[in-house]
């Protein structure tokens, strides 16, 4: 039986997020970042209200405002006067707390606030498909580009910097990318949980990984699964698809590390 | 590139790094390696031996004075610790490509020359404290590297592997052709295996060529009287006190033949 055509779509936007999503989000966990992730995902909303403002796209919105996160974030620590942490903690319920009263005030008829937060994976077009696909694929060549330096400065800062790399171009690079897969992943989980489609699978895949390839690798696997998942209680309930995606994912997470501790200890 | 002249690998000159509530940890502090020498950097814990290292390979950056590094410089560094954040999994053989290619039996030998190479499909989180410095070295002679750079190389390593571990370092010397830059408590070492000693506390104490065992002050002053019985001094004139934080009592001048420190 051949499914019907936006469900179709909805699972290939779906696969491209997760396929992106593997690799970036085993960055996010190496290098103890997930805070940062919730700070750029909630900087989401406040692209949105510049959307709506200025009258261009969402996506357009979405990036121009997580790429001045992004470079905001990888300020030098001279120029900071909090250390990061604090920093990331404020910015990113700052950024909620503006960007929901913001878009509240600007709502328009019509406009799904549910979606923007949660997802609605069920409702991506096909340019939405065609974007994300392309768009996925070109952050995971930029990703390879960089993957030498960005491993390096993860195992090691000192080391990729003694022997003659780049780590912070490298990991600025990193988050730029972040930012991108932000403006085009938000409406398959919703901006509030955008971060968890990138740590939960590669957290998941730790369980099983011996090398940091193979946790990217494993962690695209468990993400298309979990989307696929997802998509299917988002279908069958009715339930919103980015809480669906990500439950789809904790329970994947949940049944590895007991699977693997189990398998450790027999 | 580096070619057979005798310009140094890598340089600093009158060198000073600062903590960030603007305390002087180096202060002008010059030395430089060549390549076929093996430099090593003695004193007291504190005194500032790994902030030297990391400013001379542009890990700290330098609040005065400058580093050279010759152009297209390939160094391979042993840090001092490596704390691999437990999310990220990684195997010796793995973790041994870190910065450059290599096959899969360049890998093999480079493991077997430090004696881990049976550890090559293990995890870097589980190996000892020895083992993994075996690693480390093990990962910087791959590199081929024009300046080898480490800083206590040894630690956790068992007495006899100490001793095989620092001839590796002699051997791998002569067959690179690389200059060798590396703190060391090992003064037995120090005296055997180093072209040139840079004593450093805070500034450059005093350098020069390791000579016989002599009974000097300064060293029973810096590494206290039990370290005199057994390591071999060399021979320079110690003719300033150091207060507690390192810093230069009464007279600035320090006398010593190969010192390039200007006073503070």
């Amino acid at each position: 039986m051949m499914p019907d055509p936006f469900i179709l779509r909805a699972l290939l936007a779906g696969l491209a997020a997760a396929l992106m999503a593997g690799p970036l989000g085993s960055f996010i966990v190496w290098r103890r970042m997930a805070y940062f992730g919730d700070a750029l995902a909630h900087s989401a909303l406040l692209g949105v209200a510049l959307a709506l403002v200025m009258d261009i796209s969402v996506t357009a919105g979405v990036l121009a405002v997580a790429v001045v996160v992004a470079i905001a974030v990888n300020l030098p620590g001279h120029l900071r006067r909090l250390p990061p942490d604090a920093l990331l903690g404020i910015f990113a319920h700052g950024a909620l707390a503006a960007g929901l009263l913001l878009t509240s005030l600007l709502i328009r008829p019509g406009f799904d606030l549910m979606a923007l937060l949660f997802g609605d994976i069920l409702a991506v077009t096909a340019s939405d498909v065609a974007l994300l696909g392309g768009g996925a694929l070109l952050i995971l060549a930029a990703l390879v580009a960089i993957w030498r330096p960005l491993l390096a400065a993860a195992v090691s800062e000192e080391i990729a910097i003694a022997e003659g790399m780049n780590p912070r171009r490298a990991e600025l690079a990193h988050t730029l990318l972040l930012a991108a897969a932000l403006a085009l992943a938000m409406k398959i989980t919703g901006v509030l949980l955008f971060t968890s489609l990138l740590i939960i699978p590669a957290a998941a895949a730790r369980a099983f990984a011996r090398s940091p390839e193979a946790m990217a690798a494993l962690a695209v696997a468990v993400g298309m699964a979990a989307v696929a998942a997802g998509l299917w209680a988002s279908w069958t309930f009715d339930a919103p698809s980015g809480p669906a995606i990500v439950s789809a994912a904790f329970g994947l997470f949940a049944v590895f590390h007991m699977a693997a501790s189990m398998l450790r200890f027999r | 590139m580096n070619g057979q002249d005798n310009s140094p690998l890598l340089e600093l000159r009158d060198a000073g790094v600062r903590a960030p509530d603007g305390r002087w940890l180096i202060r002008h502090v010059s030395l430089s390696v060549r390549r076929g020498e093996i430099v090593t950097l003695i004193g007291p814990n504190g005194g500032g031996k790994t902030t030297t290292i990391r400013a001379a390979l542009g890990i700290l950056p330098l609040a005065e004075g400058e580093v050279r590094r010759s152009r297209n410089l390939q160094v391979g560094y042993v840090p001092q610790k490596l704390t691999l954040d437990p999310t990220l999994p990684m195997t010796v053989a793995r973790f041994m490509r870190l910065t450059c290619p290599a096959t899969e039996a360049e890998v093999a030998r480079a493991l077997e020359e430090t004696g881990v190479c049976a550890r090559m499909t293990a995890q870097v989180a589980g190996l000892s404290g020895g083992e993994l410095q075996r690693v480390l070295i093990a990962r910087a002679i791959l590199r081929k590297p024009d300046l080898l750079v480490l800083d206590e190389p040894v630690q956790g390593v068992d007495f006899a592997g100490e001793a095989a571990l620092y001839e590796l370092i002699g051997r791998i010397r002569e067959r690179l052709g690389c200059g060798v830059l590396l703190v060391s408590h090992d003064l037995h070492f120090v005296m055997a295996g180093t072209d040139r000693v840079v004593c450093i506390n805070g500034h450059v104490c005093c350098s020069g060529h390791p000579h016989a065992v002599t009974q000097t002050p300064e060293y029973a002053e810096l590494f206290g009287p039990a370290a005199l019985e057994r390591l071999a001094a060399y021979t320079h004139r110690h003719d300033h006190v150091h207060a507690p934080d390192g810093h230069v009592c009464g007279t600035e001048d320090c006398g010593c033949d190969d010192r390039k420190e200007k006073g503070e």
